[in-house]
């Protein structure tokens, strides 16, 4: 993504306003609750994606930073009423990122899967609080969220368009941010310290402030999903934020391609629309409830395993490899990268090596073919 | 003092099931350095196949058999079909395909036996033993999770250390490429560590059963425990796993019963407590080695 200009940046995420805005006023009251489903998803996705494929830290736990921001919302419309939900906004996202900042500290000596066991066991925890102290947090019940569309829209406004609105709204505003920082220094730092952390310290980058501030990033956008969630929900409670969620974020970041932010949009259409179609489809052929119910989950599972043997690069790869077959730049990336490697010595150093190459997006080809032949 | 020992016999027999599945996400870690989120809804699935024969045969031992049977040819299976391919590909592809297995495997679940929980049987009576007269907390199928856990993990060490078979997989797992080189055959050695994982989670699924009941995401707690317990011992480590195992089962049987109805909520976060500070100390786990980073 480095190629890309900030004017293309804006132009790509002004014309998707566009696009979403006519789509939801043309779609039904569902599909608009689809489209605030899919912006949350993207947002916290997103943050993943930039944590995971730049910095190269995997997390489990996004979910219970998204419940941090939840919970920060839902507490706080309900105790300052008063409060705009910008405001709401802005704190949940502070919230979060001091929470993330505390577990990034706590990481930053962690890697791969340890990391992966310590995030994991805190999206298992932390919504178990919840159950602990039901007075403050609503225990299994959760708590309730009034959120209402705002009085110059008119009252016949519905308010899943207005939700709707708001969520792409936060999820576009977080793609730009997302897009600008990883071609910054911050960026350039973050795949350096992925790529070696070694090198990276000898050539002057500060390999622990590097990685906490990525969880800092990754966590805000979470807490920022779980503010969005809240309000469309509009309940907010442990039942949600289970490892389930936490996994689904990492599957669509992967799905979509690691590290890329249009990835993140492509694994979020995924993880939200693929279950609710495959609903659809069983519930319309009159099958028995505990089939049909079931048969989104198993179908479901059949397309994490097909996209990841298809597209080994995620879904982005294939896009690229696709707009390389018509002739557009960018698709050596994908070409090079999917090279079967016959002898990994122990699966690490030629994974990363990929993850690499991947994660660089439309670089100029010359230096793949370097990487390539090492 | 009787009230801690109830506590820790109670918590070493949870925590056998926990450093069974940590041992088989440790046996597949050394051969492919793959986490296998799917060893949990393996469990649960070899679990549904045991409860199938034993209503049919009347037998807890067929059932039982079958399951680990079962359990063996499913790792298999599914490192040669969709593992397999994935070799040489992004590390993180391997983990969301195990994770598309463990929805796939929960969905399939569903629609074969329904959603809602079934009782499974233990193996022997389940009345709490008594020394004397005070009660110790855990009964005859407890003891039996304990010793038949600890059998497994024992034969798999002589396995280990004294077979040529074990010899082949250590060397596979200790340095792949030389294995190769020295006429070992990589692929099989993996595929026979994926059959035995499933065995061993087989084994927890069919363990744990009758405490947690049976449904399709019974054994998705169970797993988070595993995996805690494999990251505290240290993943290259199969005494690490049952060490892990251990401590976090007897940890979290004293949190359930010193700290109340509270203590029963928390349990994930005693867990989180512990794990931190085992990985501030050692960041690789106990029982990792000496610290070796490719530069």
């Amino acid at each position: 993504m480095s190629m890309r200009s900030t004017p293309r940046i804006l132009g790509a995420a002004l014309a998707t306003a566009v696009v979403v805005a006519i789509l939801s006023i043309k779609l039904n009251a569902f599909r608009d609750y689809q489209i605030a489903e899919i912006a949350i998803e993207v947002t916290a996705v997103a943050g993943l994606t930039v944590l995971t494929g730049l910095s190269g830290q995997i997390s489990l736990g996004n979910g219970a930073f998204m419940a941090i921001g939840a919970y920060t919302t839902a507490l706080l419309l309900l105790h300052l009423t008063w409060l705009p939900f910008i405001a709401v906004l802005v704190v949940a996202a502070v919230a979060t990122a001091v929470a993330g900042a505390v577990v990034g500290v706590a990481a930053a000596r962690l890697h791969g899967p340890y990391l992966a066991g310590a995030t994991l066991l805190l999206s298992v925890a932390l919504p178990s609080v919840a159950y602990a102290y039901p007075g403050t947090f609503g225990g299994d019940q959760g708590l309730n969220v009034v959120f209402t569309t705002p009085g110059f829209l008119g009252v016949n406004f519905p308010l899943t368009r207005w939700q709707a609105w708001v969520c792409s709204a936060v999820a576009l505003v977080t793609l730009v941010l997302l897009a600008n920082l990883s071609r910054s220094r911050v960026g350039r730092n973050w795949r350096a310290v992925r790529d070696d952390e070694v090198a990276a310290a000898l050539a002057g980058v500060n390999v622990a402030r590097a990685r906490v501030l990525a969880f800092v990033v990754s966590a805000t956008c979470a807490g920022m999903a779980g503010a969005l969630l809240a309000i469309v929900t509009e309940l907010v409670a442990p039942g949600a934020f289970t490892i389930t969620l936490s996994i689904a974020l990492l599957t669509a970041a992967v799905i979509g391609g690691l590290g890329t932010l249009p990835g993140a949009v492509w694994g979020s259409l995924v993880i939200v629309l693929v279950p609710t179609y495959a609903t659809d489809v069983a519930t319309s052929h009159g099958l028995s409830t505990s089939v049909a119910s079931n048969i989104p989950v198993a179908a479901y599972g059949v397309v994490l395993i097909l996209v990841m043997l298809v597209f080994p690069q995620g879904i982005q790869g294939g896009v690229r490899w696709l707009l390389g077959l018509v002739g557009i730049s960018a698709a050596r990336t994908w070409r090079e990268a999917s090279v079967p490697d016959v002898t990994p010595p122990a699966g690490k150093a030629p994974a990363s090596q990929h993850e690499a190459l991947l994660a660089r997006g439309s670089d100029p080809p010359e230096s793949h073919e370097k990487e390539g032949t090492q | 003092m009787v009230e801690f020992l109830q506590f820790t016999l109670s918590g070493i027999s949870f925590g056998m099931i926990y450093a069974a599945i940590a041992l088989s996400l440790v046996l597949i870690w050394r051969g492919t350095r793959l986490l296998n989120f799917a060893q949990g809804g393996m469990a649960m699935f070899t679990t549904y196949i045991a409860l199938e024969v034993i209503r049919h045969t009347g037998s807890y031992w067929a059932g039982f058999a079958v399951a680990l049977a079962a359990g063996v040819v499913l790792g298999a299976v599914a490192e040669l079909v969709v593992i397999r391919p994935t070799l040489g590909k992004p590390e993180l592809n391997a983990v969301i395909i195990t994770i598309g297995l463990l929805i796939l495997l929960e969905g399939l679940a569903g629609i074969l036996y329904g959603g809602q929980y079934r009782s499974f049987p233990a193996a022997f009576s389940v009345i709490g033993l008594k020394a004397g007269s005070t009660p110790l907390g855990v009964s005859r199928a407890d003891v039996f999770v304990a010793v038949a856990v600890l059998a497994a993990a024992l034969l798999l060490a002589i396995g280990f250390r004294y077979t040529s078979a074990g010899l082949r997989m250590r060397a596979a797992a200790f340095n792949a490429t030389v294995a190769r080189l020295s006429g070992i055959r990589v692929a099989r050695v993996i595929t026979v560590g994926w059959a035995l994982a499933g065995l061993l989670g087989a084994l927890a699924g069919v363990l744990v059963s009758p405490s947690t009941f049976l449904y399709p995401n019974s054994m998705d707690s169970i797993f988070v425990f595993g995996f805690t317990a494999a990251v505290i011992g240290g993943l290259d480590s199969p005494a690490g796993a049952v060490v892990g195992g251990l401590l976090l089962g007897v940890a979290l049987s004293y949190a359930g019963g010193y700290l109340g109805s509270q203590g029963s909520d928390l349990t994930a976060l005693v867990a989180l407590g512990i794990l931190v500070v085992v990985l501030m100390f050692r960041p690789n786990g106990i029982f990792s080695g000496a610290r070796v980073r490719r530069v």
